[in-house]
């Protein structure tokens, strides 16, 4: 780089650009908090859903499938699993419980997790308060 | 070695590469997966082996971050690590806190791990990366204040240049950036808005300072170009890195709840954000074409080169691929995006902290500035098997993820997620077989650390002239 930029005009940049790119960051970040309400779905969080979305995490069920389009690639997208499982609840849980102990020789199989009836009940619902959230219409088609 | 307490780096380049080792045991295991899918079941499940692989990533490359800062920092300070004890200690317990957090995610099954370790009280667990146990969490945290503190010292009351401000910018942003990791509310949206501000604004963000001034402390010593200029670069490319990066951020913010003007935004800054990857490559490039002097250690030089390619095709040109946002309706959460990731993070910070190994441990294991020439010939050798191999994992995973998004995405008659992962098994195989080069360059590195030192002294500064 030629002489006539410095190291402290450098430095300026740097300093003056993280900064500003930081502040609006910031507020972009609270503007978004500030307008989620409308599209975040939660007025659907009851108690169920909180124990739910717990069900979800201390199974790591993102260690394979992805909501959202986030976590593992190795599983079908679960965002969207409620309508392509024709909003059937009950189908949802009886998949999950249904898993062989011991998988399906050569193909991929999801663990049995030995869920409890409610903790059954509450992944279901948690996975229903996912899918109503407006998330830009993604995924393009119900096949996630 | 020109201070004493540059010593303590050694250790935690060792545990670095053990790591290292385990991260790509474990990676081959999910790649068989992907094809034999009851491979290991039930013992290792996929969730468990996924989350052991990206687990060991993150813990070695901390490991290498802070052996890297422990060796480069007293050296830009000019004086003594402010305490070695210290840093010996914290040592030993993240090793201890990571192993046995590796150990309960493989022997206990992950609600029962939730459950030992309190989950309950404060859930932070089963998120993407950050799987960690509550317990293991609050650990990080203590060592990396610990760690801070120490560094800090040592650079506020040493000499003070822009390589050790800038790292300890970045690693500072490193830690308290973490401490999102503790925020985990029921409402999903935020869940996942907030839990990029540790993913995203680690990798994209803070890490990239602490890249750079690794870079820059590297070029500094090899090439013996001017410190003055090497900084007026570095500047440049941490600035284009928080410009683009910081607002970056939306490229994560399309499909996840969070409003529709992020995927402008996103669009926009995310697709400049291979800019500060394009100058590190010309930055480095340069510097190598500038030197005024020819270091014993090229293999140090060809870690270093590699780095800049690598970041720049991996982090820029992969990211790009699939960052505007009408282009990431139909490839984010593909396979698109596990290619992505894989180069981006080889060629960002497991080259950095392999370039970092590379001109220290000659210093740290024999006192001499380069490993006997038998040695670096075995890292080249490793170095060539290892970026090879992951760039055909990158266009392997590439080619699965296109077909992937036309078959179930984009096709007239899309099909089911399972129908389509066993229409491109073909390339999760060649996948799983360059994954086995990648094994054997790693072989091949290690094999480098037991060449015989005898052979050294030999490789003088000016021998190599003739490359020049």
């Amino acid at each position: 780089m030629s002489e006539t930029f410095t190291k402290s005009m450098a430095r300026n940049i740097y300093l003056g650009g993280s900064t500003f790119f930081l502040l609006l960051f910031l507020a972009l970040s609270f503007d978004t908090v500030s307008v989620l309400p409308e599209r975040d779905n939660r007025q659907a969080i009851t108690p169920q859903v909180a124990l739910g979305k717990k069900v979800w995490e201390d199974n790591n069920c993102i260690g394979c499938h992805t909501l959202m389009g986030e976590g593992a690639y190795f599983a079908p997208e679960l965002a969207n699993v409620y309508d392509r499982f024709d909003k059937n609840k009950v189908a949802i849980k009886a998949f999950i419980a249904s898993r062989p102990v011991d998988g399906i020789p050569g193909r991929r199989s999801m663990p049995q997790f030995n869920l409890s009836e409610e903790e059954l009940d509450a992944v279901a619902e948690f996975l229903i308060y996912t899918s109503q959230i407006n998330d830009a219409n993604w995924p393009p088609n119900i096949q996630g | 070695m020109k201070f004493q307490s540059q010593a303590v780096a050694k250790p935690y380049f060792y545990a670095a590469i053990g790591l290292f080792v385990g991260q790509i045991l474990f990676g081959l295991i999910l790649g068989m997966q992907y094809v034999v899918g009851d491979f290991l079941f039930p013992e290792i499940p996929f969730n468990v082996a996924r989350m052991v692989h990206t687990n060991l990533l993150i813990v070695w490359l901390l490991f290498g971050f802070m052996g890297a800062s422990y060796y480069l920092v007293p050296e830009e300070s000019e004086r003594e690590l402010f305490s070695p004890k210290l840093a010996l200690a914290l040592f030993w317990i993240f090793l201890v806190a990571g192993a046995l957090t590796i150990v309960g995610y493989l022997l206990v099954p992950y609600a029962s791990l939730a459950k030992m370790t309190g989950n309950d009280l404060l859930p932070t667990m089963g998120r993407e990366f950050l799987e960690q146990p509550t317990i293991t969490k609050l650990g990080i945290v203590v060592v990396a204040l610990g760690f801070l503190y120490n560094v800090g010292m040592t650079v506020l009351t040493g000499r003070k240049t822009v390589v050790n401000i800038v790292l300890l910018t970045g690693l500072t942003g490193l830690a308290v950036l973490f401490l999102f990791s503790f925020y985990n509310p029921v409402n999903l949206v935020l869940d996942k808005m907030f839990w990029w501000w540790v993913v995203h604004l680690w990798v994209e963000g803070v890490w990239e300072l602490i890249l750079g001034s690794i870079l820059a402390f590297v070029l500094i010593k090899t090439t013996g170009v001017d410190r003055e200029v090497i900084e007026k670069w570095l500047y440049v490319i941490i600035a284009m890195t928080l410009i683009t990066g910081i607002i970056g951020t939306g490229h994560h913010y399309y499909w996840i709840g969070t409003p529709e003007y992020w995927q402008w935004l996103g669009s926009i800054f995310s697709a400049l954000e291979p800019i500060p990857f394009f100058m590190m490559t010309v930055f480095a490039f340069n510097m190598v074409n500038k030197r005024r002097k020819q270091h014993p250690n090229k293999a140090a030089v060809l870690w270093a080169l590699g780095t800049a390619v690598m970041a720049f095709l991996g982090a820029g040109v992969w990211g790009f691929l699939h960052t505007l946002a009408p282009v990431n309706f139909y490839t984010h959460g593909s396979q698109i995006t596990a290619a992505h990731g894989h180069m981006a993070f080889y060629g960002a910070y497991v080259l950095i902290v392999l370039t970092m190994i590379s001109y220290a441990m000659p210093y740290l294991r024999y006192g001499q500035s380069a490993a006997p020439a038998r040695a670096q010939v075995l890292e080249m050798w490793s170095f060539w098997l290892m970026t090879v191999a992951i760039t055909f994992i990158t266009l392997f995973l590439t080619a699965a993820g296109i077909l992937q998004v036309w078959l179930q995405r984009a096709s007239d008659n899309p099909m089911p997620f399972m129908v389509v992962q066993e229409k491109i098994a073909l390339f999760y195989w060649l996948r799983e077989i360059a994954g086995l080069v990648f094994f054997v360059g790693l072989v091949v590195y290690l094999a480098s650390f037991f060449v015989k030192s005898e052979e050294t002294a030999t490789v003088g500064e000016n021998e190599s002239a003739a490359t020049a």
